[in-house]
């Protein structure tokens, strides 16, 4: 490997990320085409209405199942800190591009890990209350007034995962050289001192 | 059903006014429970006209008969004894889709013309669009929709929409042997309602009055009751209402949540616009060229 090049993510890390992001877009889409009429277009993506209705619930099953285990991997690295409190008060500097300002972030940023406990928290939700008001299978059981509130809470939720994600995609445009991460698997040493210092004093055994 | 009608009021799912060209009365059934005696010939010519055979289900002991509404069994006898003035009293109910002038179900569906609106009042399903995903359940104040096992569609009572758009009676209206259910325009119906509540008046059914609900917008589908202060008696909601939930949900969340998510996206662009992007490699230079 060229020697100014750092691993970041694993194969499999990598492989497991994309994953949740396919079924990410796929259940968007398809969420979306429910939620609001001026989209309902978007089920012929999906062969009409009613398979719209059948696919959404299965592809959440699997974007749940591979966002746990991507989860897994990574949640040790996301507890936040008191240092990630003082990045988060300086989140002017953090957009202004006034990186040097900041407390030094670990594996991951204050913004990095409150969007991860954003996205876990919205898994969850949108776990529970999807079954609820799964169609054909589960939905019968329950009562209307759980169903009414199951559906608001799995809009509710679907919105702020899909907010979550769009600052999570700008951030890696934003900030060059963060797609190559995911992508390649490896992040240049420069990138890692400058976003990440405390993450690269760890992989580097001390270096600068 | 018929799929070309020039006098839809409200589509499912709709941004845009449907065909609308084509004003009709306002129509409405009055069912009068006083003169029901639970014979179910309503129930009979329901399934006779729109050729539907529920299953045979299991006693459970009491008159009614199939236990509960379902894609077969689009009206229902309910029975309930009660002793609201003392002594007993055998209230039976004509249970099926009200067709409120504010439909919860439609308000709820998210596909485009599943369910219709005419401007004669009716609610209508068409099946053909129907996507089987159970939100006009949620919708709804009443109880009244039923996903098939069989095809995942929602079906209810559809007051004989085939049968008014020719100018025909619903199929429960014609069969009915005391004249409980009878059928014409809405306000027609409430003066012939008025003269039946004096009448239950006189004989010591004071509080005889008109269900009507207005929280849904007053219903094509009304009933005469003895105690109208008491619709509960009946198994009838007192003050039926499109949830707030769902009014929350598919009322100002829609267009506000969509407009969020396009500031986001529009927002960030702008921001790269403005801030340009973070960039390693340039601080790199940058500091290697200083010291020098």
């Amino acid at each position: 490997m060229n020697p100014d090049l750092i691993e970041r993510y694993k194969t499999a890390d990598r492989i497991n990320h994309w994953l949740v992001a396919i079924a990410f877009v796929l259940l968007a889409l398809s969420g979306l085409a429910l939620f609001h009429p001026s989209l309902f277009w978007l089920t012929n993506l999906f062969g009409g209405g009613p398979w719209t209705r059948i696919l959404h619930p299965f592809i959440g099953l699997f974007m749940f199942v591979f966002f746990v285990a991507l989860a897994l991997r990574f949640w040790r690295h996301n507890l936040l800190t008191a240092a990630d409190k003082q990045w988060l008060k300086q989140i002017d500097d953090v957009l202004n591009n006034r990186e040097d300002k900041l407390p030094e972030s670990g594996r991951y940023n204050a913004g990095q890990k409150v969007l991860f406990w954003v996205m876990a928290v919205c898994m969850v939700l949108l776990l529970l209350t999807g079954i609820v008001i799964w169609q054909p299978y589960f939905a019968p059981a329950f009562t209307v007034t759980l169903l009414r509130i199951a559906v608001l809470l799995h809009a509710l939720s679907a919105f702020v995962l899909i907010l979550g994600i769009i600052v999570h995609i700008y951030a890696a445009i934003w900030v060059k050289g963060t797609v190559g991460a995911m992508m390649r698997g490896t992040v240049t040493r420069t990138w890692a001192r400058r976003h990440h210092a405390g993450w690269y004093r760890e992989v580097s055994g001390g270096r600068r | 059903m018929a799929l070309q009608s020039l006098d839809i009021k409200q589509r499912s799912a709709t941004t845009t006014p449907p065909p609308g060209v084509r004003e009709t009365a306002k129509v409405a059934k009055l069912i009068d429970i006083s003169k029901c005696i639970g014979c179910k010939a309503c129930q009979s010519a329901c399934m006779e006209w729109n050729d539907l055979r529920d299953q045979i289900g299991e006693t459970r002991g009491y008159y009614d008969n199939p236990r509960d509404l379902s894609e077969n069994s689009w009206t229902l006898m309910r029975f309930y004894e009660v002793e609201p003035q003392g002594s007993l009293e055998w209230l039976i109910r004509k249970d099926g889709c009200m067709h409120c002038a504010d439909p919860g179900c439609l308000k709820a569906c998210p596909s485009p013309g599943a369910i219709v609106q005419y401007s004669n009042g009716i609610v209508d399903f068409h099946e053909e669009n129907c996507i089987g995903c159970g939100y006009c359940v949620t919708g709804c104040p009443f109880n009244i929709p039923r996903i098939s096992k069989k095809d995942s569609k929602a079906y209810k009572c559809t007051l004989c929409s085939d049968r008014v758009s020719v100018g025909l009676e619903p199929a429960c209206v014609k069969t009915c042997p005391t004249g409980a259910i009878v059928f014409g325009a809405k306000e027609d119906m409430i003066d012939h309602a008025e003269a039946r509540i004096e009448d239950l008046k006189e004989r010591g059914y004071q509080n005889a009055g008109l269900y009507d609900p207005q929280g849904v917008g007053g219903t094509h589908v009304m009933y005469v009751l003895q105690h109208a202060d008491k619709p509960e008696l009946y198994g009838l909601p007192k003050d039926p209402k499109v949830s707030p939930v769902v009014s929350l949900w598919k009322g100002v969340a829609k267009p506000i949540a969509l407009l969020l998510l396009g500031v986001a996206v529009i927002g960030s662009f702008l921001h790269y616009v403005k801030v340009g992007p973070n960039e390693a490699e340039g601080e790199q230079e940058k500091k290697t060229k200083e010291p020098a």
